[in-house]
């Protein structure tokens, strides 16, 4: 946030933009808004991460080893020779410009750095100086710059801007994937200590307790419990579910976002009454308070401590004994899941391949990593008539949807949330086609850029996809934005405050517990935020 | 002829310098993107410059609907608030406005006539500059009051849920 200027600085004031010289020595700025706090040196030292101190990315010194150069040019020099994707994107990008306009960050800020090319730039001209030869005799002459302080901050401040979405690679007519460059890049920050406490916290709690928020074992089951008394107050209905059953034949593991934290927290009574309804059915399912979190701040530090994060669910899966996962909704733990879970921990060969006990449907999607979504869960149990369902409960809803960048661009989700919406709503508005699917903008909050003290950030790089839904608000009346992810349940409310005040979020499966009917059910008057249900207004007054 | 009229008649030359000062504002290598990408989904920023600088325009000049004009500025400047702008820098535009006409007018007859009417309207685009402020420090109002909410509902539910006691309140407690 900005601070009060002081009189001096009022008496400068300065009616013009900044001079912009060329960027190469345009020294960073820092700024309170944009930047998350340094992570707390506990947080650090709890995953053995390097470098743990206080430190404060506003002061002159951060406080690196000695060596720090060294350290950061040998992490390149071995991620180049890992990575042959990296290599390749530093080599072949022609710089010609089709991605620069695509970055949610760039368009909310008109801030040239945030342009995707400029931001891999920015580690590009590094890897020229000292893994090229021309870089290496013609220095800036070739775009090539020494690893200097300024140079480091200006790298951390804006791969800190980047939320790894890759909306800028679909535009990239190399394939370039810049997200790809950011991971690199702040794994290479991580080397130095360079962490910020939004992500390292929760990577310390869940590597100890199995959670974002440190929240043990007794206390996860009693926040379930709260949502199982909710849910009898609202249909008259005792859900039981099960925890860390041995011989289930389901283990499901969702964010803990969706058990803590509001709007969220509807979603997940929308799983207990779905799973509830199922029981009959056969569903035979348990939730565990060890591996209570789906997703994965490990991702956001670097891919070794990414992978000792999931490799909980594997570990939880296999002491349970159970034949497959099913996971909850949520954003970046997909793109773990489905990009990296198999290679990281797998083969989870004491698995089975899944197949839903009430369908019968093989899900082979997830042969390799026995994990299915429960948005592809739900559609088919939608598709095979297996649900009694009423959209007219969700009739006061006028809703659209927000493709999460990672199910959408990282695994291709595009119909099954959609048909699930139109299942158990009957007002469904898509927003403008360059602004969903695979060309979705991003929430502006992910890949742990979702503290508070970054507000401004978050808000610019919400712009775009505020915009859009402004537009659907406008011009059919949308009042719901629905969307299958933890972190855009929890940052969707403000970026609507700021943008669209008017439109409010909600999870797909919150929906479908609202329009569920289920056996023995008492007269629904209210949904589960305990508002209303259309035409049962006056019943609530009373 | 009075002011109104040859501001009328200079509307889209005046609307367009405007527009390209609000755009100067940004950084060189921004600007083209500002001005070249139509597409109101592509470029929020400048597809908002564009459209609300000519409402701003027509509805400030020929006195208005002052919810209108509200609604325009809050447009640029709820933008312009999460910016890397100083407040100066961000409301600069609405200032700009009297340079622009007072350079209009020279190129044409001398002021003669209008001196009157012009310290007029320009006494109204100093109202219209409070009234940015006050559209401007509304925005970043609205801005911390989201990050204390984002605290409270974020710690207060799970401190409420899980027994320990929470409440604070939304209002000064009564003596």
């Amino acid at each position: 946030m900005a601070e009060t200027p002081k009189p001096e600085e009022i008496a400068r004031i300065d009616h013009k933009a900044p001079l912009w010289e060329g960027w190469m020595n345009r020294p960073v700025d820092i700024r309170p808004g944009i930047y998350c706090y340094a992570a707390n040196p506990k947080n650090v030292e709890a995953v053995g991460m390097p470098n743990a101190r206080q430190w404060n990315p506003v002061d002159e010194d951060w406080k690196l080893p000695e060596n720090w150069q060294e350290i950061f040019i040998e992490g390149f020099k071995d991620r180049l020779g890992k990575f042959r994707s990296l290599k390749l994107f530093m080599d072949i990008c022609v710089r010609c410009g089709a991605c620069a306009d695509k970055c949610h960050f760039f368009i909310g800020s008109g801030d040239p750095k945030n342009m995707p090319v400029m931001r891999a730039e920015l580690l590009r001209s590094v890897y020229r100086k000292y893994f090229t030869t021309g870089g290496r005799i013609l220095g800036l002459l070739a775009g090539a710059r020494g690893l200097t302080d300024e140079v480091l901050k200006d790298i951390w401040y804006y791969l800190y801007q980047c939320t790894e979405c890759r909306r800028c690679s679909v535009f990239c007519p190399y394939g370039i994937d810049t997200a790809e460059v950011t991971i690199l890049g702040r794994e290479l920050t991580n080397l130095l200590g360079l962490n910020t406490d939004w992500i390292q916290a929760p990577v310390a709690n869940c590597y100890r307790t199995g959670n974002h928020l440190g929240i043990q074992p007794h206390a996860y089951k009693d926040m379930i419990d709260f949502f199982v008394d909710e849910i009898e107050e609202v249909t008259g209905v005792k859900v039981e579910p099960s925890f860390n059953r041995k011989g289930a034949e389901i283990l499901f593991i969702t964010p803990s976002g969706d058990v803590f934290a509001d709007p969220g927290t509807y979603t997940a009574m929308g799983y207990l009454i779905l799973f509830h309804y199922l029981q009959d059915q056969g569903l035979d399912i348990t939730w565990s308070t060890y591996a209570s979190e789906g997703g994965n701040f490990g991702y956001f530090t670097s891919h070794e401590m990414a992978k000792r994060l999931n490799a909980k669910m594997y570990a939880e899966a296999k002491r349970l004994g159970v034949k497959w996962i099913l996971g909850g909704e949520c954003g970046h733990m997909w793109r773990v899941i489905n990009q990296y879970m198999d290679t990281f921990n797998g083969p989870a060969d004491f698995l089975e391949e899944p197949v839903s006990p009430i369908t019968g449907t093989k899900f082979e999607n997830a042969k390799g990593t026995k994990m299915v979504h429960i948005v592809e869960f739900t559609a088919d149990l939608i598709k095979n008539n297996k649900l009694k369902l009423d959209p007219s409960r969700n009739d006061n809803l006028v809703v659209t949807f927000h493709d999460s960048c990672n199910p959408a661009r990282g695994m291709g989700f595009f119909e099954e949330p959609r048909y699930i919406i139109k299942n158990v709503c009957n007002n469904f508005y898509d927003m403008p086609p360059s602004t969903i699917r695979e060309q979705t903008f991003c929430c502006g909050s992910g890949a742990g850029l979702n503290a508070g003290e970054d507000m401004e950030l978050r808000m610019r790089g919400g712009l775009p996809r505020a915009n859009a839904v402004k537009y659907v608000h406008e011009k059919y009346g949308v009042n719901m934005l629905a969307c299958i992810c933890a972190i855009d349940r929890a940052v969707l409310p403000n970026l609507m405050e700021y943008w669209v005040p008017e439109v409010d979020v909600t999870g797909v499966h919150e929906m479908v517990g609202n329009a569920l009917i289920l056996d023995g059910e008492k007269e629904r008057t209210t949904n589960l935020r305990g508002e209303p249900l259309p035409g049962m207004e006056e019943e609530e007054d009373v | 002829m009075n002011l109104k009229d040859l501001l009328s008649d200079k509307r889209s030359s005046l609307i367009k310098k405007w527009r390209n000062l609000l755009i100067e504002s940004y950084p060189a290598g921004t600007r083209r993107f500002l001005k070249s990408e139509k597409d109101q989904f592509a470029n929020p920023v400048g597809h908002v410059i564009s459209k609300d600088i000519e409402i701003l325009f027509d509805e400030f000049v020929h006195d208005g609907d002052i919810a209108k004009i509200t609604a325009s500025l809050e447009n640029i400047l709820r933008i312009r608030a999460v910016q890397d702008m100083k407040p100066s820098h961000a409301l600069a535009f609405v200032l700009q406005f009297k340079g622009l006409i007072r350079e209009e007018l020279k190129r044409g007859k001398p002021l003669n006539g209008l001196s009157g009417e012009l310290q007029a309207f320009e006494r109204k685009i100093d109202d219209l500059v409070l009234l940015a402020f006050d559209v401007y420090t509304n925005c970043r109002q609205r801005l911390y009051e989201i990050r204390v909410r984002e605290v409270k509902e974020q710690y207060g539910k799970l401190l409420e849920r899980t027994g320990v006691f929470y409440n604070i309140s939304e209002q000064e407690p009564s003596p």
